[in-house]
């Protein structure tokens, strides 16, 4: 259970890094989508976001000036939201021990 | 790849909402079969990742970008169900709290970007896995082709919406073209991410990834077995 644990841990530091520092250096350029549409005429059709004046609204940190730090907020916020977040939701969808469909293996 | 309010009709987005609802509401059920002690908390890791990997945009040509969408990855890693719901977070996760994929367009994001590429990335993957010998790297490879393949079926699975419900009456085969073409390139980051995350795993612990059981030499089998007791007995 441990090296399960130490896993988890590692695993999920990997995570912070990549969303709170390198994700400092990905690129600003327009994606497939964005580029396809605004080639094609599409892009004019999108409306304003419903929630975007909300405090981490287009991945930047409300009230925080310095790019870097307001990157490195919402990348700790998003990843550690969404691990929570869904490690609820499968720790209730999960098999009990007791509910196991098949009989405990000899052994 | 996120699409924003706007580019569909209501009531395309209404349904494309339907749909994903139904989705999620099978894979809830599906993913019981895939989830236990062991493997619920890798599955907020898996769901965790993806939205990191998704905040690094990466070049590709023509001044474009693509970000990995983790559909094949969190499918490969955890099971099919339980990926579908994993992507389905982080996009409730991105449209609610950073605006990124707009409130009505949610259901047509889940659809592209959770659903079409879980799909088409899972079963390329088990297509490649089954023709292959059975040792771990062929589900690297496994891995590699599948997310390969999903991008481009995520761009294929916009244009349809859009052929439905579009809102500006443009020519569908130059948005087709035109979508497949940069999504292509997109696919071949995805599937190099999803090769490199998923070897990773294997190499550190390949009882936790889903895409590799059965395909287990007898020692990690046995420690397998043996963590599974200990888990039922506790």
């Amino acid at each position: 259970m441990t090296r399960a644990r130490g896993f988890l841990v590692a695993g999920l530091l990997v995570a912070f890094v990549l969303a709170c520092v390198v994700s400092f250096y990905a690129s600003g350029a327009p994606d497939g989508l964005e580029k396809v549409a605004e080639e094609q005429g599409i892009a004019a059709q999108a409306t304003d976001h419903d929630l975007a004046g909300s405090p981490f609204a287009d991945y930047a940190t409300a009230g925080v000036g310095d790019a870097r730090t307001s990157t490195a907020v919402v990348g700790a916020v998003g990843v550690g939201l969404t691990f929570l977040v869904f490690g609820g939701v499968t720790f209730l969808v999960r098999r009990r021990p007791g509910s196991h469909p098949l009989p405990p293996s000899a052994g | 790849m996120h699409a924003p309010d706007g580019y569909i009709d209501i009531p395309t987005s209404v349904a494309a909402g339907a749909v994903a609802v139904v989705a999620v509401g099978f894979a809830l059920r599906g993913a019981r079969r895939e989830l236990d002690e062991r493997t619920a908390p890798m599955a907020g890791l898996v769901a965790a990742f993806v939205f990191a990997l998704q905040m690094l945009n990466f070049p590709v040509a023509g001044g474009t970008s693509g970000h990995l969408m983790g559909g094949a990855l969190a499918a490969v890693l955890v099971g099919p169900w339980t990926g579908l719901l994993a992507v389905t977070c982080v996009l409730m996760v991105q449209a609610l709290l950073f605006s990124d994929g707009g409130l009505t367009a949610l259901g047509l994001n889940v659809s592209t970007m959770a659903m079409a590429t879980v799909v088409v990335g899972y079963a390329v993957f088990r297509l490649v896995v089954a023709v292959l010998p059975r040792r771990p790297s062929s589900v690297v490879i496994g891995s590699f082709v599948g997310a390969l393949l999903s991008v481009p079926a995520s761009a294929l699975a916009f244009v349809a919406f859009f052929a439905v419900g579009g809102t500006v009456d443009v020519p569908l085969d130059t948005v087709l073209s035109a979508m497949l073409a940069v999504h292509v390139l997109i696919g071949i980051g995805e599937a190099i991410l999803t090769a490199l995350t998923v070897s990773a795993v294997i190499a550190a612990r390949p009882d936790l990834a889903y895409g590799a059981r059965g395909l287990l030499t007898g020692t990690e089998l046995r420690l397998g077995a043996t963590a599974q007791v200990d888990g039922g007995t506790r």
